[in-house]
């Protein structure tokens, strides 16, 4: 029987089946969020349950928290609330992988994971969170759950999961100058819309893909819930093992060649079969924009917005809304327009070759004085990166501050909301109604796309 | 959890298609540490005006629809994990949700709480669209045993599919975690055979 990646770990972590029913699936690793783990221990403390294994669960608080004067106490009460219930939890139920607010290993749960080698391949990964996707980068099964499948794990270090179908995405070729991981990524999503991939694990594979580095491969399986899969995974090679090597919590000594040999095995055999197959060339992409309210409603940054009749008759009424939400007409050009806020950082585009690439771009210009800019990093290890590389340095020069980690505006649970009718240049992943605040407007695009838009004060080409 | 047998109601027609989880709870009210509450704030940006007072416009606000299923459009429930939107669409009164195409991780968490995601062919939800929208008091069948939804204005019938395992957890009013908690032992043997 040839296997798949994903097949092969999948296979190496049912515990059993329930008849007629999902696989009792074993997970290696879980993170927790204080958003969606309140309810969970709630319900471990209702059927007076322990955690099972504490060593598996890692710790972050990183949704609702500020992204300035984190070491003061966090002004409002509820939010307060939440991260004073999560610290309490990490306490009550002895679990010494947490990581408050500053804590060196703090940050965004996606970021924090892969930095401090809990990210492993051919791993299961879980956190009540969607992205959770980022870390099928190295070759592990990486998927977002629900409270009460956080609840499951935290129990029993298992979850109950029908099976995926498998689908292979391959980049043949080379990406051009000027276009990054995330262009690929909304590039694809716009082809198999934003329920494309529904049901299905989806494997990178490609030229473009294996010239990825870890980071953009990130970028990449990060976006794979977009459009619509459980999750997105890249075969490990040389660069995924380098990356994890010597990172604090990876294996050591005699463990790491026992897992190193065993890794190396982690490929799809030549002759397995996928459910669904796509192929795209790699060259054939050009920095992306969004102008929808969904990530599938992309588009080269050149290009305009589809006509009515390009739209199929039954999506036409969710169309208009969202063109109507964006302020947008059918048919419209947005390069050249003006916006507002731009915001650098998020799970999909705050590691520090993120903050290389903006950088890079704006070094010896000045920012726009008519966009409010947030750069975000996406955990403290990156922050104190862009300090150490002399990125800030320069950064500061072009007219830029720097904020404090955490998700911020990627999903405005705290102060960093895009105001109504405002357009945002958002590194983010989602473009969704009131995702950056109620009424904001956001347009998803790469850290380039990103800096151009940042000194223009426009939607603006990078390459140009 | 609740058992769920069969239901005939009213029902609460959103023909928009990719209905997000943001829009379903927005990010904002995702502070509270426990499960109460949500329902007020189902679908808040679409139902509320800024200054709290309801948007006539917006479906949940319009008498004529009621009950306790939700007819929405194509993938229901795209975007984030949280359970939130399930709890938000059970704290409001729905016990099912009808479309032609769900998004994965929504669909586990409403089975998780005792919310039927019911697929339906687009031509069954299109007729239903059609027929509310001239009378809102046309209902819907859902029979969990037998699997089948019936439009009763047209007498129109479907099967819908679910998991064996799943149809069983709801039937009885059980959740998946009584289930692994059975399984403790067998869990310890896999990690030491590992
Ligand atoms: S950065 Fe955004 S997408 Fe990533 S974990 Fe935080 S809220 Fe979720």
């Amino acid at each position: 029987m040839y296997k798949t990646l994903f097949d092969k770990i999948w296979d190496a972590h049912v515990v059993s089946s329930v008849e007629n029913g999902p696989t009792q699936l074993y997970i290696d690793r879980h993170f927790c969020h204080e958003v969606t783990s309140p309810q969970a221990f709630n319900g471990l403390r209702a059927r007076g349950l322990k955690v099972f294994r504490p060593e598996k669960t890692t710790l972050t608080a990183d949704h609702n928290t500020p992204t300035i004067n984190q070491d003061q106490p966090v002004n409002d009460p509820i939010s307060r609330n939440q991260l004073d219930t999560f610290a309490r939890n990490a306490v009550e139920f002895n679990l010494p992988l947490y990581f408050p607010l500053g804590h060196i290993k703090n940050g965004v749960v996606h970021i924090i994971g892969p930095e401090n080698g809990f990210t492993l391949p051919g791993t299961t990964i879980v956190c009540g969170d969607s992205h959770t996707s980022t870390h099928g980068a190295f070759g592990a099964i990486a998927f977002g759950i629900g409270t009460s499948e956080v609840e499951m794990v935290l129990a029993t270090q298992c979850v109950l999961q029908s099976r995926a179908k498998t689908m292979r995405i391959t980049f043949n070729g080379k990406l051009a100058t000027g276009v990054t991981a995330k262009d690929l990524a909304l590039y694809m999503i716009s082809k198999l819309t934003t329920g494309g991939a529904t049901g299905y694990f989806v494997e990178y594979a490609g030229e473009a893909i294996r010239n990825l580095s870890m980071e953009e491969r990130m970028t990449v399986c990060n976006l794979s819930i977009e459009m619509g899969a459980r999750g997105g995974l890249i075969a490990p090679d040389q660069k995924t093992f380098d990356y994890v090597k010597g990172r604090e919590f990876a294996p050591k000594g005699e463990e790491w060649d026992t897992k190193l040999a065993y890794w190396k095995t982690l490929k799809t055999d030549d002759n397995a079969t996928f459910d669904k197959e796509f192929v795209f060339d790699a060259a054939d992409i050009q920095p992306m924009i969004t102008y929808g309210t969904n990530p599938g409603m992309g588009m080269g940054i050149t290009d305009s917005i589809p006509t009515l009749d390009e739209v199929d008759e039954a999506g036409r009424i969710s169309f208009q809304k969202s063109l109507e939400y964006m302020g947008f007409q059918p048919g419209e050009k947005l390069e050249g327009k003006a916006i507002d806020y731009v915001f650098l950082g998020s799970c999909t585009n705050g590691r520090i070759e993120d903050f290389r690439a903006f950088t890079a771009f704006v070094k010896g210009k000045k920012k726009s004085e008519n966009v409010v800019v947030w750069l975000v990093p996406g955990s403290w290890m990156v922050e104190k990166q862009i300090r150490e590389e002399g990125l800030f340095d320069i950064l500061t020069e072009a007219g830029f501050a720097l904020r404090q980690p955490g998700c911020s505006a990627c999903l405005a649970m705290n102060d960093d909301k895009v105001p109504a009718g405002k357009y945002a240049v958002s590194t983010s992943n989602r473009n969704f109604e009131g995702r950056q605040g109620p009424g904001a407007r956001t347009i998803l695009a790469g850290p380039l796309v990103a800096a151009a838009a940042a000194i223009s004060g426009k939607i603006t080409d990078p390459r140009s | 959890m609740e058992k769920f047998i069969t239901l005939t109601s009213k029902v609460v027609p959103l023909p928009i298609e990719n209905v997000d989880t943001d829009q379903i709870i927005p990010a904002r009210f995702l502070k509270a540490t426990n499960k109460d509450g949500f329902g007020d704030n189902l679908f808040a940006d679409w139902r509320y005006n800024k200054d709290g007072s309801p948007k006539a416009d917006f479906v949940l606000n319009n008498p004529s629809f009621g009950g306790s299923i939700l007819v929405a459009g194509k993938n229901f429930g795209s975007g984030s994990s949280r359970e939130h939107a399930a709890w938000a669409i059970d704290g409001y009164g729905f016990k099912v949700v009808v479309s032609s195409f769900f998004a994965d991780i929504f669909q586990n968490n409403a089975l998780n709480n005792g919310v039927l995601p019911v697929v339906v062919s687009a031509e069954f939800l299109a007729e239903v669209f059609a027929l509310v929208n001239t009378d809102p008091s046309v209902t819907l069948t859902i029979n969990l045993l037998d699997q089948t939804v019936t439009n009763n204005a047209n007498g129109k019938s479907e099967t819908f599919a679910i998991n064996a395992y799943k149809k069983e957890c709801l039937v009885n009013g059980l959740d998946d975690i009584d289930y692994l908690l059975s399984k403790k032992s067998q869990i310890e043997e896999f990690e030491k055979a590992k």
